[in-house]
């Protein structure tokens, strides 16, 4: 603590020449300040500040650096006792009265010169002092230029948890930094119907626009888990089947439960996948995804089907996929599909490599087959006779293309 | 004494000696028979300074983890707790405190608080009515703890958030008074340089505590030449990447914790001839890594690829030594060779335990595996970005990844990179990747996204166009063919990407920053050299080929590829120059973006 001693005697020093006796204003306090000493902060003669040190020494005595004390450079100025008394006090942390600061000026310069110090401890020491002496106005107008102070003064409002403060704070703060610490607090709140009420009260508080619709989103998210949540489980007393909550799970999560057990729905209720979608916004991308990993997994393949299948102005269909049929294949070999449904979607797979790659992988030997015949690969095709089983109906498909005479083979 | 202190050019031991004395006069304010109640954060960096035994020499008869409800019975005289100045911990004292009863013992409490008094704290105490308990109040200030013979950490992990995010620079007060020590005890440091913001603030500290402590004027002989400080936003794209030197791998994927590493005990089973096979342990198995453990000496600092080699010869080597017992014939060569059993014993435990290690990380980091397909695809794309190669669009694997729901981090890791390399996202891009983040991992996340945004990781771009690729080429961070064997270059950490911070590092030795004066413009904060007066006949006169030592800070954090980058340029021949490494915490990509998120635990879905 001596390092910030040195700053704060000088600072001091100059703070008690340069203003007279200047009380602009008393600041009207929530509380009475309560004040340990009598003795009024006039401007003591050399004398009793000397007194005063002296007597500071029997404390010092216990501590090794004596020094520092006799460091202390006594060129006469007249300093109020009682600040020279805080200030060495302060060396060796013994928390004191600090009500010897009263204008405004004296409470602000002293908050500054702690910032300057660094000193965590000590700037959280005088924010509680102001925090007691100003009002609540003054106080955060005054913090909102002093982004340090104001950091300081959230983490001992959240450490404390005087949510009450705080929520005050942050609804009057102009810039966009800390609305979303009153956010956070959501986290700490177990109950679903108090945390998405909480939710709500925090749409009001000045976000950024961005922020804005994300807390927003998330205020709908939770409003609907509940509602969802609330009428599945109603509907699933009587049935064995124990369905996994979506409460406080993210959207697609919700989403995928909406797909598992709602698909059907028509787009008007609050759990059709189709209107989750539209309300949130979700990319053509995720959604796709997210219903083919769920209708897969209930193995509802003519579902799986009708998500590529798209009619065009002439009424065919063509499938169509924002996924890499890779991906797909991918998708459905993980939820045990057979391999007449994955061989479907193999077949659409472009590159001829990665087909016939995928095609060996899953067993689906009619695309290989087909593949290389296309590719006229004599070669390949013959190598691939001896991987498919003995007199079956593959095989015999290979004869036959083997002793096609019309095909112009390659190799 | 520990041994592994002692190895490099500084003798890092007189740090560790100072800090037991602080800790044993403490100990005996306290007299009579004690029991420590120990803050579980700070057994790990208590023990890298002393052992049970120092503290059994000073009477601390049982030791108890903080916790609510009431001390355990133990008879003896004091109580002390040791904790961090946490409010938390604060009220769990008060309860400890009101649990005790009074009629059945009457033990004295005390507090020591590490690293500092808080006025916060105390006046917590105050309230819950406890604080008139406390018999001594104290507190220990452990700043830098020596971790190896060239390695320094605070372990404070919240000094990149407190100094990025929450304008709280009372990490760097920490830093200047820890520098201020260790000058105490190698002497004032002619020379510092720094890049950064946070790097003036520490010099400047500095220089002003150097000067009110004018009186007394450092009479010992400096030990370090330079020090240079280097705010962590200077570079921040070193810790994204995946560190490729075995140390690295193995904190990346278990992570090393106080010297100590946790690893899945399968693999050390120890299976002993004639006897049947026991059980497998299901306790981790713990293992210490440093210095004094000569093989992982080594091999720590070697790209992974290069790791296997140096096993088999190590094992040759032992395999020839333990045959040497044929050639022992005479009685004094039969007892010189038992007097060395001993040492190969230790030699081949060592090479099972790294070859077993080896294996572990091998499974997960090849290209054989269906499992490690994840981790090329990673390091592939890693590459691409730093490369710059697409880094303005949405990347597919990201995509896919978030679509299959992949670890949190993986992702932020990755999208952080990417924004970093491109000096900020594209609006369209920033936007669709918080958009799928978001819905995918849940809506709280937003209070990440926007930590990340803050410190300059994850941020839309501004106007200003994106000098990574000039920086890049003026100062060959990227070597293509990078030699993983025998490496000529510090990019062999990261197989081609050489870290800037060391490049800057090593620049400076030679030529010095005055040639890459525009490239350091580019990058953020200012850039200053000062000189400290040292008192006359204090100027070391340097020997032909003496090597000049310089102590490298890294303000907000330092990775284990970085430092073996730096050892690599200390053992570089003509160099000239030998690094000792401090740093607020030894981190890596994982432990550095957990420690900006707001709800840690929700990254493992």
């Amino acid at each position: 603590m001596t390092v910030s001693f040195q700053i704060f005697f000088t600072l001091f020093v100059q703070m008690m020449k340069s203003k007279a006796d200047e009380e602009d204003y008393w600041n009207s306090s929530k509380f009475k300040a309560f004040t340990f000493d009598d003795e009024d902060d006039e401007f003591s003669t050399l004398k009793e500040s000397k007194r005063t040190v002296n007597s500071i020494r029997c404390l010092v005595e216990e501590d090794d650096d004596k020094e520092e004390v006799e460091k202390v450079s006594w060129n006469g100025e007249p300093v109020s006792s009682k600040t020279l008394l805080w200030l060495l006090k302060q060396m060796f942390s013994i928390v004191v009265s600090l009500e010897k600061f009263r204008s405004l000026q004296d409470k602000l310069l002293l908050l500054d010169s702690c910032v300057a110090a660094h000193d965590g401890n000590v700037i959280t020491a005088v924010l509680i002092y102001l925090k007691r002496t100003l009002s609540k106005e003054v106080l955060f107008r005054e913090l909102e230029p002093r982004q340090t102070a104001l950091s300081h003064l959230i983490h001992y409002l959240t450490e404390t948890r005087d949510q009450r403060l705080l929520l005050e704070l942050y609804t009057c703060l102009t810039c966009f930094c800390f609305q979303l610490l009153q956010y956070k607090e959501h986290l700490s709140i177990a109950d679903e119907n108090k945390r998405r009420d909480f939710l709500k009260s925090c749409l009001s508080l000045p976000f950024s626009p961005e922020d804005s619709s994300h807390v927003q989103d998330h205020y709908t998210l939770m409003e609907r888990q509940v509602i969802i949540e609330t009428t599945d489980r109603r509907a699933e007393r009587g049935e064995k089947v124990e369905r996994a909550l979506i409460l406080n799970m993210p959207l697609i999560t919700t989403l995928s439960y909406c797909c598992l057990y709602h698909y059907s729905e028509s787009e008007g209720t609050f759990s059709s996948p189709l209107n989750i979608r539209q309300t949130f916004k979700i990319s053509e991308k995720q959604f796709f995804v997210t219903a083919l990993g769920a209708r897969a997994k209930l193995k509802a393949w003519s579902d799986v089907d009708a998500l590529f299948t798209s009619r065009n102005w002439l009424g065919f269909t063509r499938k169509k996929s924002p996924l890499g049929f890779q991906r797909v294949v991918d998708i459905l070999q993980k939820n045990s599909a057979p391999t007449q449904v994955l061989q479907d979607y193999v077949a659409l797979v472009d590159d001829a490599e990665l087909r016939i790659t995928l095609a060996q992988k899953h067993k689906c030997h009619d695309i290989v087959i087909n593949t290389y015949r296309d590719l006229k690969d004599r070669q390949q095709l013959l190598g691939y006779r001896g991987k498919v089983e003995r007199g079956s109906g593959e095989e015999r498909k290979i004869d036959e293309l083997l002793n096609n005479l019309q095909i112009r083979w390659k190799n | 004494m520990a041994a592994h202190l002692s190895y490099g050019r500084v003798n890092l031991n007189i740090l560790r000696e100072v800090a037991r004395k602080d800790l044993r006069e403490f100990l005996d304010k306290c007299a009579g028979s004690k029991a420590i109640v120990w803050d579980e954060y700070l057994t790990g960096p208590f023990g890298l300074i002393a052992q049970y035994s120092l503290l059994k020499e000073h009477e601390v008869e049982k030791m108890f983890t903080l916790k609510s409800g009431r001390v355990p019975p133990a008879d003896v005289k004091n109580i002390i707790f040791f904790v961090r100045p946490r409010l938390e911990l604060m009220d769990i004292i008060a309860e400890n405190v009101f649990s005790e009863d009074k009629l059945q013992s009457s033990r004295d409490f005390h507090i020591l608080f590490v690293p500092r008094r808080s006025v916060l704290c105390e006046q917590r105490l105050k309230e819950q009515g406890v604080l008139a308990s406390f018999i001594n109040i104290d507190e220990y200030i452990l700043d830098l703890i020596p971790y190896d013979g060239d390695l320094l950490s605070m372990e404070y992990e919240s000094a990149f958030r407190e100094c990025y995010l929450e304008n709280d620079q009372t990490s760097l007060y920490h830093t200047a008074k820890g520098l201020i020590n260790l000058q105490a005890l190698y002497g004032t440091i002619p020379q510092i340089y720094g890049k950064g913001e946070c790097a003036r603030h520490v010099a400047n500290m500095m220089l002003r505590m150097k000067r009110e402590f004018a009186g007394s004027q450092n009479q010992i002989l400096p030990v370090f030449d330079t020090l240079l400080l280097l705010d962590r936003n200077v570079d921040l794209l070193t810790p994204l990447a995946t560190q490729l030197t075995y140390e690295g791998l193995i904190d990346e994927i278990y992570g090393i914790t106080n010297g100590y590493v946790k690893l899945p005990p399968e693999k050390f089973a120890q299976k002993k001839q004639g006897e049947a096979s026991k059980d497998l342990p299901t306790e981790p198995k713990k293992l210490q890594l440093n210095s004094a453990e000569e093989l992982y000496a080594e091999i720590r600092d070697k790209n992974f690829n290069a790791v296997g080699a140096a096993l088999s010869k190590k094992a040759k080597i032992i395999s020839a030594a333990f045959e040497g017992r044929h050639n022992a014939k005479t009685v004094g060569e039969i007892k010189q060779f038992v007097s060395q059993l001993p040492h190969m014993q230790a030699a081949r435990s060592s090479l099972a335990n790294h070859t077993s290690i080896a294996e572990l990380i091998k499974d997960i980091t090849s290209m054989c595996h269906l499992a490690s397909e994840a981790f090329f695809d990673n390091l592939t794309v890693e590459q691409e970005f730093m490369t710059g190669v697409e880094t303005d669009k949405v990347n597919p694997y990201i995509e896919d990844c978030i679509a299959q729901k992949d670890p949190l981090i993986k992702i932020l890791r990755l999208v952080c990179m990417q924004s970093v390399c491109n000096n900020g996202l594209k609006q369209k891009v920033f936007d669709y990747y918080k958009r799928e983040i978001l819905q995918t991992y849940g809506y709280e996340h937003i209070l990440t996204l926007n930590n990340l945004e803050k410190a300059s990781l994850l941020k839309p771009q501004t106007s200003s166009r994106n000098n990574y690729p000039t920086i890049r080429k003026t100062l060959k961070l990227w070597l293509e063919d990078a030699n993983e064997q025998n490496p000529n270059d510090i990019s062999y950490v990261y197989s081609g990407y050489a870290p800037l911070s060391v490049r800057l590092t090593q620049v400076l030795a030679r030529p010095g920053w005055r040639s890459i004066e525009e490239v350091l413009k580019m990058l953020p904060g200012p850039h200053f050299e000062e000189r400290q007066q040292l008192p006359a006949g204090l100027h070391k006169k340097r020997q032909q080929g003496e090597n000049r030592t310089t102590l490298v800070f890294f303000l907000g954090g330092v990775t284990y590829a970085e430092i073996a980058a730096l050892r690599f340029l200390s053992q570089m021949e003509d160099s000239g120059m030998e690094y000792i490494i401090a740093t607020t915490k030894l981190l890596n990509g994982t432990t550095w973006i957990k420690s900006l998120m707001d709800r840690p635990e929700s990254q493992i879905s």
